[in-house]
C-alpha cells in the first residue's frame, strides 16, 4: 500500500485530524462503513487502510496542506484552521458538525473590557495562535490592535503582562475560567468542515460525491 | 559563494531546458496547424491596461516606476496584453484573428506553497467568430495540444461562467446576492455558499438545496439532461447554450475528454459565457484554463467575441515526467 501512495489512482486518500477532533471524526467515519480501527488502535504509524479509501493521519493544521496539494484527495478538519489559512485553495464541501467550538476574545476577569481599553489607549495587545482570524476580526470593526503570535498556552500572555487579551479557540470555556480570564467577544462558531483537493473534485468525482452524501447524512 | 534569487523564481538546468523546449515546440506546432501566428508582447505593461483587464488580478501585479513616473506593470498573463494588442494595431485587418503565444508572466502571489511567481504559458486566442464554433474550436485545439503533449488522462471541464447568475436571478435573488455569492462559488466553498444563501433571505430551503446540489454536479453529458427544468428560464436559455457547446465539440471528435461541471466559475473576472479548466491527475491544480471573454474585449474597445485558452508548462511538464515515471524524456518525439 505504501509503495503506491505517492502516485495518483488507487482509493481515495482522507487527511483526518490528530487531536482533539479525532474521535468524533472517526465516529463519523465508522457510521458510513470505513474501517477506522486501525487508526484507534494505538500504532505509530500515519498511513492506514480504511477499506474503501485510506485514512492519512496528521496534525489538523496541516490538513488543507496537504489537501492543496493533492497529497489528500479529501481531509477533516477545523474552520478554524481553514479561516486561519484562507489563501490555501481547497474546496469546503461539508459541514460536518462535530467538534464545535468558538473563537473568542477573552481578558482578564475584572479588567474593564476591551472597550475601555480601546477608549483610553487607542490599541491593544492581542496574543493568539490564529493572528490572521484575530487581525481580521479587529480590522473590520476599525479596531487598532497589535497581534502577537505565541504558539503554547495562550492564556499565560494576559497573565503575565505580555497581551492585554487573547484571541483563542473555547469549548467549553473552563480553561479560561481556570486561568482567571474571561470571555468578552464572540468572533466565530467552527465546526470540523470536509474539504477537497480542486483536482480530484473533477476527475474522481463519483467517489467523492458518494462519500460526500453519506457523510452528510450521518452528520444529520 | 551562494547567490540566492527571489522567491517563486527557478534557474532551469540544461536537461530540464531542453524538455520544456520540446514541450513548447510540440504545443506551437499544434498552433500553427490549426492557423494560429504567434505573437509577442513586452514584459512591461502600463499598470492601468492590466487593472483594466481585470482588477483582482491588477493586485497581484509587479508595479514599478519608470524614469518618466509611469506606474509600470509586469503581465499578469498574456490574455490582456493580447486584447490590448488586437485593439491598438488590428483595427484594419478583417477579423477573426487566431494568435498564439508562449510566454512568461509574472503575479506577486503567496510564496513557500510551490507556486511560482514566474510562470510559462502557452496559449491562443480566437478573436471575432461567435457562436457555439467559437469555443469549439478552442476546445478541439486545447484537446489536440494534449495529445501532442502526451497528457492522455488529461480531463477538460466545460462550464459556463453565466450559469450561476442565471440560477440566483431565476430563483428571484437580487443582483447583490449574485456579487457576493459568486466569490463563494468560485472558491467552492459549499458550506459558506450555503449560509449565504439562508442569510439573504431570498431563497426558501427547498430552492437553496437544489441551487447546491445543482452546482455540485459533474460529469457526462447527462448532466445536461440532470439540470433540466430544475432552474428556471435564465438557467434553461444558458443550459441551452452549455448543450449547443457540447454538440460542436462532439462534432469535432474531442468530447471524450470533456467533463462538464455546472459549479466552474474561472477566478479571473474577464470570462463571460462557456470557461475551461484542465485538469491532470498527477498534479493537485489545475494545468490550465480559458474561455469566453468578450467582456475583455469589450473594455479595451473591440466589439468582437473572443475566446482562447492558456497551458501552465511548469505543471504540464511535472504531469509529463509523472507519466513517463520521473525518468523519461518528458515528450514523445512522435
Amino acid at each position: 500500500m505504501l509503495d503506491s501512495l505517492s502516485r495518483p489512482g488507487g482509493p481515495l486518500k482522507v487527511a483526518v485530524p490528530r487531536g482533539a477532533l479525532l474521535e468524533e471524526v472517526l465516529g463519523l467515519l465508522d457510521r458510513i462503513g470505513i474501517d477506522t480501527a486501525g487508526v484507534r488502535s494505538d500504532s505509530r504509524s500515519l498511513v492506514f487502510d480504511g477499506g474503501e479509501v485510506i485514512l492519512v493521519t496528521m496534525r489538523p493544521y496541516d490538513v488543507p496542506t496537504y489537501v492543496e496539494a493533492g497529497a489528500a484527495d479529501l481531509g477533516i478538519t477545523g474552520k478554524d484552521v481553514l479561516l486561519e489559512q484562507e489563501d490555501r485553495r481547497v474546496f469546503e464541501l461539508l459541514d460536518l458538525k462535530v467538534g464545535l467550538c468558538r473563537m473568542v476574545l477573552a481578558t482578564r476577569r475584572g479588567d474593564t473590557g476591551p472597550s475601555e481599553h480601546q477608549r483610553r489607549l487607542g490599541m491593544m495587545r492581542i496574543a493568539t495562535k490564529y493572528p490572521r482570524i484575530a487581525e481580521q476580526y479587529f480590522e473590520g470593526r476599525g479596531r487598532q490592535v497589535e497581534v502577537v503570535e505565541v504558539k503554547g498556552s495562550i492564556e499565560l500572555a494576559p497573565l503575565v503582562g505580555l497581551a492585554d487579551g487573547i484571541v483563542d479557540l473555547v469549548a467549553t470555556g473552563r480553561t479560561l475560567v481556570e486561568n482567571d480570564l474571561e470571555e468578552r467577544e464572540q468572533i466565530v462558531t467552527c465546526t470540523a468542515r470536509l474539504v477537497a483537493n480542486q483536482v480530484s473534485y473533477r476527475l474522481r468525482s463519483d467517489e467523492i460525491a458518494s462519500l460526500t452524501s453519506r457523510l452528510r447524512e450521518a452528520a444529520g | 559563494m551562494i547567490h540566492p534569487i527571489p522567491p517563486g523564481t527557478r534557474d532551469v538546468l540544461p536537461d530540464e531546458m531542453r524538455e520544456l523546449r520540446r514541450l513548447q515546440a510540440s504545443l506551437l506546432g499544434v498552433f500553427e496547424t490549426f492557423g494560429y501566428s504567434e505573437v509577442r508582447t513586452p514584459t512591461v505593461e502600463y499598470a492601468d491596461v492590466v487593472s483594466r483587464g481585470d482588477e483582482d488580478l491588477a493586485g497581484d501585479a509587479y508595479r514599478f516606476f519608470d524614469d518618466r513616473g509611469e506606474l509600470l506593470a509586469l503581465r499578469t498573463d498574456m490574455t490582456i496584453p493580447i486584447a490590448r494588442l488586437v485593439a491598438t494595431r488590428f483595427g484594419e485587418v478583417e477579423p477573426p484573428w487566431r494568435l498564439s503565444y508562449v510566454a512568461n508572466s509574472y503575479r506577486a502571489v503567496t510564496p513557500q506553497r510551490a507556486r511560482l511567481r514566474e510562470f510559462g504559458q502557452a496559449g491562443i486566442e480566437l478573436i471575432g467568430v461567435d457562436g457555439p464554433d467559437c469555443i469549439a474550436e478552442v476546445v478541439e485545439i486545447l484537446a489536440r495540444s494534449l495529445d501532442a503533449v502526451g497528457l492522455e488522462k488529461a480531463v477538460i471541464g466545460l462550464g459556463d461562467a453565466d450559469l450561476w447568475a442565471a440560477l440566483v436571478r431565476d430563483f428571484g435573488g437580487s443582483e447583490q446576492t449574485v456579487g457576493a455569492t459568486s466569490r463563494r462559488l468560485a472558491a467552492h466553498d459549499m458550506v459558506g455558499l450555503g449560509a449565504d444563501l439562508e442569510e439573504c433571505g431570498e431563497f426558501a430551503a427547498a430552492r437553496i438545496e437544489t441551487m447546491l446540489s445543482l452546482v455540485q454536479r459533474r460529469g457526462g453529458p447527462d448532466v445536461l439532461a440532470d439540470c433540466r427544468g430544475r432552474g428556471g428560464e435564465r438557467f434553461e436559455s444558458v443550459l441551452d447554450r452549455l448543450e449547443a457547446t457540447c454538440e460542436a465539440v462532439s462534432a469535432r471528435d474531442v468530447g471524450e475528454r470533456i467533463q462538464l461541471d455546472m459549479g466552474m466559475l474561472r477566478d479571473l473576472g474577464y470570462y463571460t459565457g462557456p470557461v475551461l479548466e484542465v485538469y491532470d491527475p498527477s498534479v493537485g491544480e489545475a494545468i490550465g484554463g480559458g474561455g469566453r471573454y468578450d467582456g475583455l474585449m469589450e473594455r479595451f474597445g473591440v466589439d468582437q467575441p473572443a475566446a482562447g485558452f492558456s497551458l501552465y508548462l511548469e505543471p504540464i511538464h511535472k504531469a509529463q515526467l509523472e507519466q513517463n515515471g520521473k525518468a523519461g524524456s518528458g515528450v514523445s518525439d512522435a
